[in-house]
Parts: structure tokens; sequence; C-alpha cells
């Protein structure tokens, strides 16, 4: 095998890639250094890249239309905050989005579209990409809690069509929020404007979520009017479900419509 | 045996180089693809001018096409509203009872209804609204609060054992755990068996259960178990159940009670929505 024509020829005196063209170089010949280099490419494809992103996403940290002004959004109260860990631990964002997006056939079927406002204390947000199930984005209020306590238990009970798994043992598994102090306080680092009082008080405030017959008016003085207290589940002591069910049935109800005005322009 | 690189008179120049014996011929990119690459550089520049695109200190560039998918979203609704407008109103504001002697009424009703309701009553009385237990079957004759055209739309309008709504429809069966003792309830729910025809468990008991009934149940109930639709106290007489007349079932709901929960529509259904889904379930084959 080893013979002359395995040797490599001699480059050309004007091996610049062209050949022997007799050309003027131009400006686009230049481009030619970048293909011959594959460090300087992958360094100027990187830049290149990067100022796509920053265009993008850069803005967003300082137009002040990205997040609209709304009335009533409020951080999540202690139970509702533990009902999102427990959405997020079992994996419901899979297939279930919380985004309602701006077209005709969404906003009939789910109600007005999502604010930017409306996940702005969500850390992560909950927008989803995919959706086996409907959208959950304004299920609050939706449904009674009985039904999500059915529907939890065995959702082919009452939607003899769905592909939902069963979660009843959320029922049994009662929580008592001892680390839910250290979860509002976390999503205080990343700016939720949860203040000291509430984090001192959430142990408090998460169970006083649950009786409707003790004493709530602290959590509702810290939280707003717009807080469901009820025994979600029905049963006594606090369970995953009744946190879960507290944080659906808050899911979309807080933003106040009839004092917003949607810019067109966004 | 690597060949000798075999390279015709007309054949374009190489790049120079060559890689064990390859050699690459420096081929001009051909003229249409050069000038589509062109092209979308011009459409990216005028499609940045066009659309919402460039940032700046407070809010994006609007775009000279004035594109915004909230106005088209807002525009597209209000397009399907007008549409309907004329129909909507005639639908909200005729007596109930017209509805069903007007054909278009009747026919625009019933398919608008089925829409609101595979959208917003389907989770709980199922797609084809035959219930499910807990969730009252609206194919059949039974009614807990009526299934008149008038009912049905206060029914919708209003929910039942809510809180939003003051007006909901209301009624609350005490749970009997409290109230009777252990031995009276499993007379009471011997008798409420026989009521239905069925055999009951302990034939002794069912017929002591009759003072109990009439003593704790008839109230609402009625001496005869035939209910009460003004207090929604469900007909123990007719074989339907809504959570089971097997006897743990029954037993169950004496001693701690039922209380379902349908929200009130009025919140987030228009009134001509509100009476379509009316009509759509006074015509599945109960209506009254």
């Amino acid at each position: 095998m080893a013979n002359e024509s395995n040797k490599k020829p001699a480059m050309p005196a004007s091996a610049t890639g062209v050949g022997d063209r007799p050309k003027k170089k131009t400006f686009l010949d230049r481009h030619q250094i970048l293909e011959r280099n594959v460090t300087l490419l992958a360094v100027l494809s990187l830049i290149v890249v990067s100022i796509g992103g920053i265009v993008q996403i850069a803005p967003l940290f300082w137009l002040e239309n990205t997040i609209e002004d709304v009335e009533g959004m409020r951080p999540y109260t202690p139970l509702e905050m533990a009902g999102r860990n427990i959405y997020i631990r079992e994996g419901c964002y899979v297939c279930h989005s919380q985004m309602i997006r701006p077209m005709r056939d969404e906003v009939e079927r789910y109600g007005h579209y999502s604010l930017a406002a409306e996940s702005q204390y969500d850390h992560p947000f909950q927008w989803g990409s995919k959706r086996t199930g409907p959208d959950l984005a304004r299920v609050g209020g939706r449904y009674s809690d009985e039904w999500h306590v059915d529907h939890l238990r065995d959702p082919q009970s009452v939607v003899p069509e769905s592909v939902m798994p069963k979660y009843g043992y959320l029922e049994d598994r009662l929580i008592e929020g001892e680390h839910i102090g250290d979860v509002l306080a976390t999503n205080a680092f990343v700016g939720v404007p949860y203040s000291e009082e509430m984090i001192e008080n959430a142990q408090a405030d998460f169970a006083a979520q649950i009786d409707p017959y003790g004493d709530f008016d602290g959590l509702v003085e810290r939280y707003g009017e717009n807080v469901n207290v009820r025994n979600f589940d029905g049963a006594a002591g606090i369970s995953e479900a009744d946190a879960l069910i507290a944080y659906l049935q808050m899911l979309g109800t807080l933003v106040d419509f009839s004092t917003f005005t949607p810019v067109a322009s966004r | 045996m690597a060949k000798e690189p075999q390279i015709q008179n007309n054949d374009p120049e190489t790049t120079g180089h060559e890689w064990d014996g390859i050699q690459e011929f420096n081929n001009p990119l051909p003229r249409w693809w050069v000038w589509v690459f062109y092209l979308t550089i011009v459409w990216g520049i005028w499609y940045s001018v066009a659309y919402p695109a460039w940032p700046g200190i407070k809010e994006a560039t609007a775009g000279y096409m004035g594109w915004s998918t909230r106005a088209n979203v807002a525009e597209e609704i209000a397009a399907a509203e007008a549409a309907n407008a004329g129909i909507n109103e005639k639908l909200a504001s005729v007596e109930l009872t017209a509805i069903q002697g007007d054909d278009e009424l009747q026919g625009y009703a019933t398919s608008a209804g089925a829409a609101v309701f595979k959208t917003w009553c389907a989770q709980c009385h199922g797609s084809g609204a035959a219930g499910a237990k807990g969730y009252p079957n609206l194919q059949d004759d039974a009614w807990l609060w009526g299934g008149t055209m008038e009912d049905i739309h206060t029914t919708v309008t209003h929910g039942i054992r809510n809180e939003e709504d003051p007006d909901a429809r209301y009624s609350e069966m005490p749970a009997f755990g409290e109230i009777l003792e252990k031995e009276e309830i499993g007379q009471v729910v011997n008798y409420v068996m026989t009521l239905s025809g069925q055999e009951p468990r302990d034939a002794e008991a069912a017929t002591a259960g009759e003072q109990v009934f009439l003593d704790n149940c008839a109230a609402c109930h009625m001496d005869d178990g035939t209910g009460d639709r003004a207090q929604g106290a469900p007909n123990l007489t007719d074989a339907i159940w809504l959570y089971g007349g097997d006897y743990d079932t029954v037993h169950d709901t004496v001693t701690y009670s039922r209380f379902g929960v349908m929200p009130p529509w009025n919140q987030r259904l228009s009134e001509a929505e509100i009476r379509a889904v009316t009509t759509y379930v006074h015509q599945l084959g109960g209506g009254e």
C-alpha cells in the first residue's frame, strides 16, 4: 500500500482554498480563514448564537411590559405551596399544562388566556409542554372539592375515558408542614415577596387553612381575602390530598379580571 | 492500489488539498441557492420591521403591521359572538318554555348546549350525561330538584350547596350517626331497602325501622319515601341511587350523610349559554 500516491502532494503556492484562481481576494474569501480553523469557527459560532439568545431573553428582564400590572396576584399560601410541591413531585406537569394560549378554542374551553403575571411566583413555572390531560391553569373553582377527592382517588370513576393514574394514597399521607417555612424562605430568596412574618408563621398558616372553624384571621391578613379556607379532602388531619386540592382550587383564580384591561400590543 | 486522480480538462479547479487521494472540486454555489440565501436575509430584515421584534428600553418595537396575538384572539371571539349575537339574544330573552316551541331556537340551543355540556359539565356528569357515583345521571326521569326547564335552569344558574352563590339550592341531611342509636340506624336502613323493593338484610329490623323512618326521615323524604323536590330529598322508592342502594352504602349515607356540591354557573357562563345547556339537558330524555 505504501507507495508514492499516498504521499501528500505539495500544496500549490496559492493554496488558500480557492485553488489557483487568479482573482483578487474579496471580503468573502476571508471566510476561508474560518473554514480552516475549527477552534476559531467554534468560538465565533458561540458568539453568534449568544447574540441570538441575548436578543431574545435579556430584554424580558428589563422591558416594562413583560409582566402585566394586575390586581390580586399574591404569593402562594404555605398549604398551596406544599400542594404545588406535591404537584411537581408527582410529575403532574408531564401531562397537564398550565398555560392557556391566546387562541379562540383554548380561551373558550379553559377561560381567559394566561398572563405572565400569573406565573410570576412560580419557581419553576408549570407551563408544561404537552397536554395528555387538560390544561389546569384555571381549574380553580371549576369543580367541587369532593370531585377532586373522587377524581384523585379514581379518575375513571368520574371520567371513564380518562387515562390518569390513581392518586388515592395522597389522602393517607398526613403532613405537618414542618419544613414549609424553609420552602417559603427559599422562594423568598429567589424573589417571591414572602415577608418575615409569613415565613415565621408558615406552619401555623399551613394548618389554619384546613380548618374553617379555627382561627384563620392571621392567614387571611397575611395573604388576603382570596384564600380558600376549607377541609379540602373532608377527612381529619392534613393530608397531601388537602394540600394538592388547595393548590388546584387556587389555580387561575387570583387575578381580578374585572380590573384588568389587556394591552393588545403584547 | 490508489488511483491517480483523474481530472479532466474541463473540470473546475480543485481546492488544492488532498486527503488520501481524494481531492475536492471548488465548485461555486448554485446560483439559485445564493439567491435564496440573500432573499432570506432580506426577508429577515423585513420581518423584524413588520412584526414585533426589536427590544427597546421600555418595550419592544410593535412592527408596522400592527400584529398582536391578543388582538387577534379578541377579534376572533368577537366575530364568533357577533355571528351568534342575534340568536343568543333571542335565546336569553324568550320565555324558557317557549324555546322548545321554536324549531330554530331549539336546534341552536341543543347544539350549543351540547358544546357547553362537554366543556363544563361532562367532568362530573359524564360525557354522555349518564353521571357517576355521587353525580346524578341526567338521562333518566329521576330528578333531585326537578326536571322542568325552570328547575334545570335554576340548578345550572345557582348550583347546589356551594359557597359562592347565596341563591344556590341548599339542603343538608343530618349525619344520623350522631343522632340515632346504632340499632335504629340498622333498622331504618333495612326499612329503606324495602321501600325500593329490595330484600332487607333483616326483615324484623325492617319492620321496626318504619317507625324510625317516620320519626326522622319522613319530614323530607315523605311518609311513603317518595322524596321532596323542594328540599332535594331523593325519592327512595324508585331503585335509582346516587351513591348506591345496597345495605352498606345506605348505612354510610344515613350515618355520615351526603353533601354533593355543584358550582354556580352564572359566574362563568352567559345567560344564553345557561339556557342552551338547560335545553340540552332537558331533551336528553328526562325533561319534564
